[in-house]
């Protein structure tokens, strides 16, 4: 399953990086005498409501549906690493303070929040990033905290305290790298979350604006066409849905091959 | 205080390294605070070893922590001074104290395998104490690692420097663990039941490397151990821990010839004999619950010699001879 989902991640990401140089036509050339025609040899996925070419589309849309996860993940992982690292070494006040946070934005339904903030900042796709990342780094937090409170009692975490040295050295060269796999793990898993969540905000108006192209607004575009076009939606919605599969897939195959009890 | 004043004539103070006075180390537990170490006090001369022993939770190795900062929430320092080269430790602030751990007080844990990294070569860590201090720069380090390895008597030190701790012996370990305590060349090295963990066999081999390095880096020991045997082996002075506190402590040869607490007594009993087939003697009871100590002695309720006065108030420190003191009525311990 790890393989599988090795294979899909590697085939989408070259697709989206190679995407210029791949595409069959230009994504934003309107052929409209032939709006809504199906699959056809010349065009793959078929035309979409003003006769635009679906395979190039979908191409320009993983590029922009990968930006946004790999950078919802990076901020938010980040961020999540730092502040969960600080929370369980410190602990006393400042622990209690930042779960206190991490209490109210995880009481919030996530998408929910997302869909405030965005609709406060205005729809933009750096806004979605922002509210993605907002929200995102409270796993990652949790996460790091749990591991952090763990190794800090690690003998050899005290040892290297006893050797004089310093919080932050402890932190980078002792605490960290046992905190690292599953960090991993709920990396690749989020990368997942963060593409479908960038699709359903897209979807809804509040992403990236057309005519940028993005598997939410395609597939929002076809949605009054549902009936007597369906390839306008089912060919963005598959690929979002084989990517989210292939994620998943690496994220559970890492997370079985870093756990010691496998 | 009296600890200090007893030294005085039997060498002079600059002679002192360590000077432990009053220490009292409390966490703060629900229900109630615990006093892990209370009023403890002994010096430790240039070139000496102190033998610290005690039954497992006795605040031995509190104290030991207490003495390098490194006490975790909830403990914390409730009075008392820990005079190092001078300075009162437990009122350093944080910076400064970082520069006196490894740099002048090192520190030896009890099991080696889990006191190093496992996934850090040898090397990184002798070379992390080096690096740490500003002893060393990286290219250095290496070299300096294989030399300290030498020293703890490691064969083919060049490779081993590359290893990882999950490839030596626990011998081997303890002895690179040495290596990096000994690093930064600390005046004062503090072994926290160093061979508890080992072999019978390597347990000697690592005395005997102690014994070694004390003379070739000019070291003084805090001893941390629980085995009479090895305090007899290895220390030149020896203070007994009960429940917190030091109730005797004396050069070993006085305390073991001539040993004045109950306590120390029923210690040196329980070291089974050369007689095989002899009946192995042990103190009757077991040692009191730290969060809920008696009023007087804490020894009180396990000694045979138990007199009323024991059971109100602690007996104060007695002199009973030259370097040997004790906390007991029966020494003319007062209330």
């Amino acid at each position: 399953m790890m393989r599988l989902g090795l294979i899909i991640v590697v085939t989408i990401v070259a697709a989206a990086l190679l995407a210029p140089w791949l595409l069959p036509w230009d994504p934003s050339f309107q052929d409209l005498p032939n709006r809504l025609q199906g699959p056809t040899w010349a065009h793959w996925f078929g035309l979409d409501e003003l006769g635009r070419d679906i395979l190039a589309r979908v191409l320009l849309g993983a590029r922009v549906s990968l930006l946004v996860g790999t950078i919802v993940v990076g901020v938010s992982s980040v961020a999540g690493m730092v502040i969960g690292a600080v929370s369980g070494y410190y602990g006393g006040r400042i622990d209690q303070v930042i779960g206190r946070v991490m209490d109210v934005l995880m009481a919030f339904p996530g998408m929910l929040l997302a869909i405030a903030l965005v609709a406060v900042l205005g729809p933009s796709l750096t806004n979605v990033v922002l509210a993605l990342a907002l929200i995102g780094w409270v796993g990652y937090a949790r996460l790091v905290r749990g591991q952090v409170l763990r190794a800090r009692e690690f003998e050899y975490v005290v040892a290297a305290r006893a050797l004089g040295a310093s919080t932050a050295r402890l932190l980078i060269r002792h605490v960290m790298p046992t905190a690292l796999p599953p960090v991993m793990v709920q990396a690749t898993l989020g990368m997942a979350g963060a593409m479908l969540s960038e699709a359903a905000l897209s979807f809804l108006g509040l992403g990236v604006q057309p005519p940028t192209p993005s598997w939410g607004t395609m597939i929002n575009g076809g949605r009054v066409h549902l009936l007597d076009a369906p390839h306008l939606t089912i060919f963005p919605g598959l690929c979002l849905a084989v990517v989210v599969l292939g994620f998943n897939f690496l994220g559970d195959g890492l997370r079985d091959a870093v756990d010691p009890k496998k | 205080m009296s600890s200090l004043r007893r030294y005085a004539d039997s060498g002079t103070v600059s002679d002192t390294l360590l000077s432990v006075d009053g220490l009292t180390t409390v966490f703060d537990v629900a229900p109630r605070p615990v006093v892990a170490v209370n009023d403890v006090s002994f010096e430790i001369r240039k070139g000496e070893t102190l033998g610290l022993v005690g039954e497992s939770g006795s605040g031995k190795s509190v104290t030991a922590f207490s003495i390098i900062g490194l006490l975790q929430s909830p403990g914390r320092i409730a009075g008392g001074r820990v005079l190092f080269q001078g300075r009162d430790l437990t009122q350093l602030p944080e910076p400064e104290m970082r520069k006196v751990r490894g740099a002048g007080i090192g520190f030896v844990f009890q099991e080696p395998m889990a006191a190093l990294n496992p996934v850090m070569r040898v090397g990184a860590h002798i070379a992390e104490a080096l690096i740490v201090h500003g002893l060393a720069s990286r290219a250095e380090a290496r070299e300096r690692a294989i030399d300290l390895l030498r020293a703890v008597k490691i064969t083919d030190p060049g490779k081993r420097v590359d290893d990882y701790p999950h490839q030596l012996s626990g011998g081997m370990r303890q002895r690179v663990m040495m290596a990096v305590a000994l690093a930064c060349k600390p005046q004062l090295l503090i072994a926290d039941e160093p061979t508890t963990a080992l072999d019978v066999t390597v347990q000697a081999q690592v005395l005997d490397l102690l014994r070694d390095m004390k003379a070739q880096f000019e070291l003084s020991l805090l001893l941390i151990t629980h085995d009479l045997g090895v305090i007899a082996e290895t220390a030149d002075r020896v203070a007994v821990m009960y429940a917190g506190r030091i109730v005797e402590q004396g050069t070993v040869r006085q305390v073991f010839r001539e040993p004045a607490h109950p306590y120390t007594r029923g210690l040196l009993a329980s070291i089974p004999g050369d007689t095989a087939g002899s009946r192995l003697r042990a103190i009757d009871g077991t040692v009191p619950n730290m969060a809920s100590l008696p009023a007087g002695c804490s020894f009180a309720p396990r000694c045979a010699h138990r007199m009323a006065v024991c059971e109100t108030s602690f007996p104060s420190q007695t002199v009973v001879a030259h370097d040997h003191s004790v906390r007991c009525y029966l020494n003319g311990g007062q209330p």
